[in-house]
């Protein structure tokens, strides 16, 4: 379905919840005033397949962390009164310090979510993230504390789960990403997991072909071409041929003096070969910056073949980085690109990524940014 | 008996700062503060029953890390978090 109204963009920050919305031609943007100001808002998504609600992950402070549902927009919130959350007596005595991504269900499973956190559990809801449950094929399964970060880390942000994958064409057949660990797939909605990170470098592992312990930043699989995943890696970007079974480095086809690492991964709609991505500085201590301060969207459109640089209207220079869900897609007939930066900016192209605008800045540091289309609701 | 709550968790005492809650341990106290108010307990006690990291729990001007702290009526129990950050 191609938009016929304005954008909405739903944006998580350290500091709480914004909406950024724009008119239909997308050229006057309305940022709203804070939601929850002040709690960690880690991820704040609307459910395509209603177009009415958002789900919402977020902590506060040294508070444990919960999760809220909205059937309004933002106007009103119900919290869940059964977050996601290990078992009580859980043999590893894990507990969730943060949910940390939000992945709708399939669309014939209406009110299914998945929810990844840290440590790095998988957890559903059938009510629409009034309650949840931990999956347990996952989070029990015999491999669990060998391909996950465990003992917990204590990384700056923690490790995590990210990057829950449905297959639009079969709601048992699942992906997840650990940061770090790799990818893993399941085909019976969770029950049992097997690694998927064949061709996949780890710079940092002393092995060079590793069957997990990979550290994807972000996976994406295209809607309309499910057997082609993407994926941006701490090691490059990715994609793979579901069939295959094997990631090809395509970001071997990126400048060399520019680099292929970055945390975002973005597909465009309908066009299976077409993939935006925010290279960052991976070099020596890992900045994760712009390389040389110089901000751009990177674009594929023959799926990795060849990268076009995105920079018309992007500042000269910043030092700001761009964080693995603060980037999105819009569904208009000419696909808007977004993107929020840790300095509270977000940047927007209404034209592929050809021309960039800065359509809100002093937010709080972004962590998340998600198009919300709430023109499916009707 | 009284539990004084902080600014944080107020959102689920209709912005009260004290309220009424019974228990003969401060689990007990903090389950029935779940009762009332739904939800306040996950955000101090993990799913394992621990008292969250940062935050404190004091009977009267004592702080306590174990739950199972005897309390009885006239005892005051205060909440509150460590600060930090920006």
């Amino acid at each position: 379905m191609v938009a016929t109204t304005g954008t909405v963009l739903l944006v998580g920050t350290r500091k709480g919840v914004f909406t950024v919305a724009s008119n239909v031609a997308r050229r006057e943007w309305t940022v709203s005033d804070p939601m929850f100001l002040g709690h960690v808002a880690q991820h704040v998504v609307l459910d395509p397949r209603d177009g009415r609600r958002l789900v919402l992950a977020t902590r506060t402070g040294h508070l444990g962390p919960t999760v809220f549902h909205s059937d309004d927009l933002g106007a009103t919130w119900t919290e869940s009164t059964r977050p996601p959350a290990f078992r009580t007596g859980d043999a590893l005595q894990r507990s969730v310090q943060s949910v940390f991504w939000l992945t709708p269900g399939h669309v014939d499973e209406p009110g299914v979510w998945y929810a990844g956190a840290t440590p790095q559990g998988l957890f559903v809801t059938d009510d629409g993230g009034a309650t949840w449950d931990p999956v347990d094929g996952w989070n029990d399964h015999p491999m669990w504390s060998t391909w996950a970060e465990w003992p917990e880390q204590n990384t700056p942000d923690g490790s995590m789960l990210h990057s829950i994958i449905v297959d639009p064409r079969d709601a048992e057949h699942l992906y997840i990403a650990l940061s770090s660990g790799g990818v893993f797939e399941s085909t019976d909605r969770g029950t049992d997991w097997k690694p998927l990170n064949a061709g996949c470098e780890t710079a940092f592992l002393p092995e060079t072909e590793p069957e997990f312990g990979h550290d994807p930043h972000c996976v994406r699989l295209h809607p309309r071409q499910p057997d082609r995943l993407y994926q941006q890696n701490h090691c490059g970007i990715y994609r793979m041929e579901r069939a295959d079974a094997r990631w090809i480095r395509i970001g071997d086809n990126m400048p060399k003096d520019v680099g292929d690492i970055g945390f975002p991964i973005e597909l465009h709609p309908r066009d299976p070969d077409t993939a935006w991505v925010f290279p960052m500085d991976g070099t020596d201590v890992w900045p994760r910056t712009s390389p040389g301060g110089r901000p751009a969207v990177y674009v594929t459109r023959d799926a990795g073949e060849s990268w076009t640089r995105c920079d018309k209207g992007l500042p000269g220079t910043a030092w700001f980085t761009v964080k693995r869900q603060a980037m999105t897609v819009d569904d208009h007939a000419t696909t808007g690109v977004y993107f929020g930066t840790t300095s509270g900016e977000i940047w927007g192209s209404t034209d592929e990524g050809a021309t960039w605008d800065c359509l809100a800045s002093h937010l709080p540091e972004i962590y998340s940014l998600e198009h919300a289309a709430t023109e499916r609701a009707t | 008996m009284r539990v004084r709550i902080p600014t944080p968790l107020r959102s689920y005492t209709a912005q009260a700062p004290v309220v009424e809650a019974e228990g003969a341990t401060v689990d007990e106290v903090l389950v029935d503060l779940d009762r009332r108010y739904p939800g306040m307990r996950f955000r101090v006690v993990d799913e394992q029953g621990r008292l969250r990291s940062h935050m404190k729990v004091f009977v009267n001007k004592d702080a306590v890390r174990d739950l199972s702290t005897a309390v009885s009526t006239g005892d005051e129990i205060t909440l509150m978090q460590a600060l930090s950050g920006g």
